[in-house]
């Protein structure tokens, strides 16, 4: 209230003061006047100015930092960036606030839910970007998102055997997590299949030498084993002594058109029979994919593919839930503020009315709060057009460059490598412009509200 | 229905609230000062020698030859008001002179340990002269920090700068003095040609490199060497062979840290420095030929076979494009074996060291990037380098100082730190790995600074733009060689031109 009273008696009194009075405000006001000079108005006007001069600093060139600023591709992202994150950030903040005000009222200990959720904003941006630089990590035995997210998916997604390895020899080509053999082996014939790309560790305890596998005549036998024993690499293709037989692989005996005519698992010793099949025939060998499968190590949460075909990256999309986790908070601290400034008596007519639960939220307590609510999106979105540390700390390298924001992109061009700070003015000139619409408009409804 | 009270306070706390959480983000000051705190009068004989005679003169004497050479006492025939040679030209040796009274302010990056030890060489001049030391850390935007001091009128007395290519730009703007030949003759005695060049401005020399880093270091694990049953690479087919032998025994082996777009334009450096030699190399660090010249696509091809080998590629494209510097190295020297092999400088020791439980020398070494068609062993690497922005006696003195090895003994001693002097006693090194390391970036028959450095900024130190970015992208899309030369080129002549 107090900050609100001095410009209302200077409006009152203001026509019938006399010169010593005048003189006497002017004083008062010299004080403000100066600091909002030097720290406000000369900044803005010194920026507009640089942006007119070259790197140096030293040569006018008008308005060729602005063709500059747009020509290249990363201001185009960065600006596609912030029209992300002004259209989902302050709406995703403001829908999730209101939804925990809306619920925290409901509860006992509503408080104590309140300073929980309101915590991270107590956080410097900077540690919360490092906070979720580490949630975001795509190692699941670092990253809390995938940790979770694996231990989810654990419960159904198991992985085979021996996850990474592959032949040794390229007449076993890749199909999908598959081997199949290039060239089809006749009936009776032997087929050793080495195998490499695979710790000595990762062998199972009970695998036991590698054995030559022995021929039949209705049959393909063969043996699979780790190529690579301990130490040195001994012969490929051939087994040498101190190999190990892969035991559990399964293979598959696949006829001209493809087809499955026969399936066997190796033993301890890696020697697997595919019998019973047509000695007259040659079959082409595969390994099932189930012996190689991975299990599935989580999303690349900061990766640069797209979420729709007109972008934004995923990396965006990340970077806002963490600004999210930081920001619900306050949203919902000022909606729940709003929130018991609702008078009772509307909700309670509504109910006694018959209206759900749901109905009175929507219809009742949604219209009540639309001046909270817009206030609580404004000043987000002023905040949002000038969104920095987030993207500055969480992406790293190339992905960095994906969710580049124009604040950022001021900063990076500024004090990065170049240190052009014409262009960065041009830049910080850009983001005066489309924060201004935003402030003039919550200036207006503010005075409105006034009066 | 809203009590009008109700509601303006409420505004008014809304209006705060953002306002003071803002303000209280964003601040990064990573600045530092610290003084030379030693009396003046307390000129005790430092570690490696050197010592006051009663005129106050102190004479560091360096004989250049041999095993190289150390500080060592010399009769002190100086005149008191000389800053000159005392006559032993070749050799290097300098009379320092009495500065009691007078105060030299140096601005330099380092912090933290590396700033203790530099305060300790800082400190040595102090005891040689009597001068006070001021000196204050730039960080990382050392740049910055000395254009706001130029342009405030309050130069630094000697600067260190960590890029040539800032050098040149403060020499074009006249901030920087020229050295005399007494600092001149120093530098010619104890440093290879190639090193007079990277001070020097249209041949006006104005720089003294006080500390290197050989960028040619390949990082490995001998435990997993041996595992695979693999010998240290000589060449660059025998690099492939050993990663490809060591991926058949199931470890993905190379790191690469691709989120820092400086550690893959090193990786380009040193293929094409060995494909295409050390000329051309020159010619692409100045722009005289362009990126899409077949010799960039020839090296391009060579980095290909690592970066686009999902085999050898630890974690594959995306992981090696997430990773930062430090990522890669940790993920090397980790217990869980994701990776056998990591390229960087010689700075990766001091990754090692503070970022996992390896110990260099023992389950963490390095060889030699490996030659390429059979080129000759070549050391790609950086520095820091010594400029004079005040011509007075004292920073005279200090740029004299820091020409000698026995200024770099000090901190070599101390470890972390490799020096471009020749005649540095290697053996005052802290450890075997830093030895090496140190005598092949000073015995390297061809030494060629860091490419990217040399560049414009905007072309060769940008996040996202220029070389960083490019060859991001080149790790990201193996295939589009052609593509990214082009962009180069592009990028390279808005920079020149710029």
């Amino acid at each position: 209230m107090t900050a609100e009273t001095p410009p209302d008696s200077v409006r009152s009194t203001g026509a019938r003061v006399g010169r010593r009075q005048l003189a006497f405000g002017i004083v008062l006001l010299t004080p403000a006047l100066v600091l909002l000079g030097a720290l406000v108005a000369y900044p803005v006007f010194f920026t507009i100015g640089r942006s007119l001069f070259d790197r140096s600093g030293n040569h006018y060139i008008g308005l060729d930092n602005y063709r500059t600023m747009l020509d290249r591709s990363s201001t185009r992202t960065a600006i596609g960036n912030n029209i992300v994150w002004v259209v989902v950030a302050p709406a995703l903040v403001t829908a999730v606030g209101l939804v925990l005000a809306v619920l925290i009222e409901k509860i006992r200990f509503g408080t104590a839910f309140k300073v929980m959720i309101f915590m991270p904003l107590a956080i410097s941006f900077l540690a919360a970007g490092v906070i979720f630089r580490f949630v975001y990590e795509q190692n699941p035995n670092r990253g809390l998102a995938n940790a979770v997210a694996t231990a989810i998916s654990g419960l159904w997604d198991h992985s085979g055997e021996y996850p990474g390895a592959r032949p040794s020899s390229d007449q076993l080509q890749a199909s999908g997590s598959a081997f199949v053999g290039t060239k089809a082996v006749p009936t009776g014939m032997t087929a050793l299949i080495g195998m490499v790309g695979l710790r000595p560790a990762a062998v199972p305890s009970r695998a036991t030498a590698a054995a030559q596998p022995a021929a039949a005549g209705d049959a393909i036998a063969g043996t699979v084993w780790l190529d690579v024993g301990s130490g040195a690499g001994g012969t490929r293709g051939a087994i040498d002594d101190g190999e190990r037989g892969l035991p559990g692989v399964e293979v598959q005996a696949l006829d001209g058109s493809g087809h499955v005519q026969a399936t066997a698992t190796s033993a301890n010793d890696g020697r697997f029979v595919l019998d019973h099949l047509d000695p007259a025939s040659s079959y082409r060998l595969r390994l099932t994919a189930s012996n190689f499968d991975k299990k599935w190590a989580g999303w690349l949460w900061l990766g640069e593919t797209e979420v729709t075909p007109i972008g934004p990256a995923v990396v965006t999309i990340s970077v806002i839930i963490a600004y999210l986790w930081i920001w619900a908070g306050f949203a919902m601290v000022v909606i729940a503020a709003g929130l018991a400034a609702i008078p009772r008596e509307v909700q309670e007519a509504a109910r006694v009315d018959g209206g759900t639960e749901l109905q009175v939220f929507a219809k009742v307590t949604v219209p009540l709060l639309w001046p909270v609510l817009l206030v609580v999106v404004t000043t987000l979105v002023i905040n949002v057009l000038k969104i920095f540390d987030l993207v500055l700390v969480i992406p790293q390298g190339s992905a960095q460059d994906r969710a580049d924001v124009i604040a950022l992109e001021l900063w990076r061009v500024s004090f990065g490598g170049a240190r052009d700070q014409g262009l960065g003015s041009a830049l910080g000139v850009l983001l005066f412009v489309l924060v201004v619409p935003f402030m003039v408009w919550n200036i207006r409804r503010f005075r409105i509200e006034q009066r | 229905m809203i009590h009008h009270h109700t509601r303006r306070r409420l505004v008014g706390t809304l209006a705060v609230i953002p306002l003071a959480v803002l303000a209280a983000c964003g601040s990064d000051s990573n600045s530092a000062s610290s003084s030379a705190t030693v009396a003046p009068a307390a000129s005790t004989p430092i570690a490696s020698g050197g010592t006051t005679n009663s005129t106050g003169d102190t004479t560091i004497a360096s004989t250049g030859s041999g095993t190289g050479s150390t500080m060592a006492t010399a009769s002190s025939t100086a005149t008191s008001a000389g800053t000159a040679g005392t006559g032993t030209s070749s050799s290097g040796s300098i009379a320092l002179p009495d500065l009691s009274g007078q105060t030299v302010n140096v601005l330099a990056k380092w912090s933290g340990q590396e700033q203790a030890s530099f305060q300790k060489v800082l400190d040595a001049f102090h005891d040689l002269t009597g001068a006070t030391v001021n000196y204050t850390s730039g960080g990382d935007n050392i740049a910055t920090v000395l254009g706001t001091a130029i342009s405030g009128g309050s130069p630094p007395d000697v600067a260190i700068l960590p890029q040539p290519g800032l050098l040149v730009d403060l020499a074009g703007q006249a901030s920087l003095k020229p050295v005399d030949d007494t600092v001149g003759a120093l530098v010619d005695a104890n440093y290879a040609p190639v090193w007079r060049d990277l001070g020097s401005v249209d041949g006006t020399l104005y720089g003294v490199w006080f500390k290197a880093a050989n960028k040619s270091t390949v990082w490995y694990r001998p435990d997993l060497f041996d595992q695979a049953g693999v010998k240290v690479p000589q060449d660059w087919e025998a690099f492939l062979a050993a990663a490809q032998q060591i991926s058949d025994s199931g470890i993905t082996p190379i790191a690469v840290g691709g989120a820092d777009g400086w550690t893959l334009t090193d990786w380009f450096e040193n293929v094409y420095l060995r494909t295409a030699g050390a000329d051309m190399y020159d010619k692409l660090a100045t722009h005289q030929i362009p990126w899409t010249d077949p010799s960039v696509i020839t090296a391009m091809d060579r980095l290909v076979q690592v970066w686009g080998n999902t085999q050898l590629l630890s974690g594959g494209t995306a992981v090696a494009s997430q990773a930062n510097f430090t990522d890669s190295v940790t993920r090397t020297f980790s217990h869980d074996d994701q990776a056998a092999i990591v390229y960087e400088g010689d700075f990766v020791e001091g990754v090692i060291t503070g970022n996992t439980d390896f110990t260099p020398g023992d389950n963490a070494d390095f060889f030699a990037f490996p030659s390429i068609d059979g080129s000759d062993p070549a050391v790609m690497g950086g520095g820091d380098v010594a400029v004079m922005l005040k011509d007075d006696p004292a920073a005279i003195a200090l740029m004299q100082y820091l020409a000698t090895p026995g200024s770099a003994e000090i901190w070599a001693a101390d470890g972390g730190f490799t020096s471009p002097n020749k005649n540095v006693d290697t053996s005052i090194y802290s450890d075997d790995v830093v030895r090496r390391s140190a005598e092949q970036l000073v015995d390297a028959s061809t030494f060629r600074f860091d490419m990217s450095d040399l560049q414009p900024a905007a072309f060769g130190a940008t996040e996202g733009q220029g070389m960083w970015g490019l060859f991001q992208q080149l790790l990201a899309h193996p295939d589009q060689e052609q593509q990214i030369a082009a962009d180069l080129e592009a990028a390279a002549k808005q920079a020149y031109a710029g």
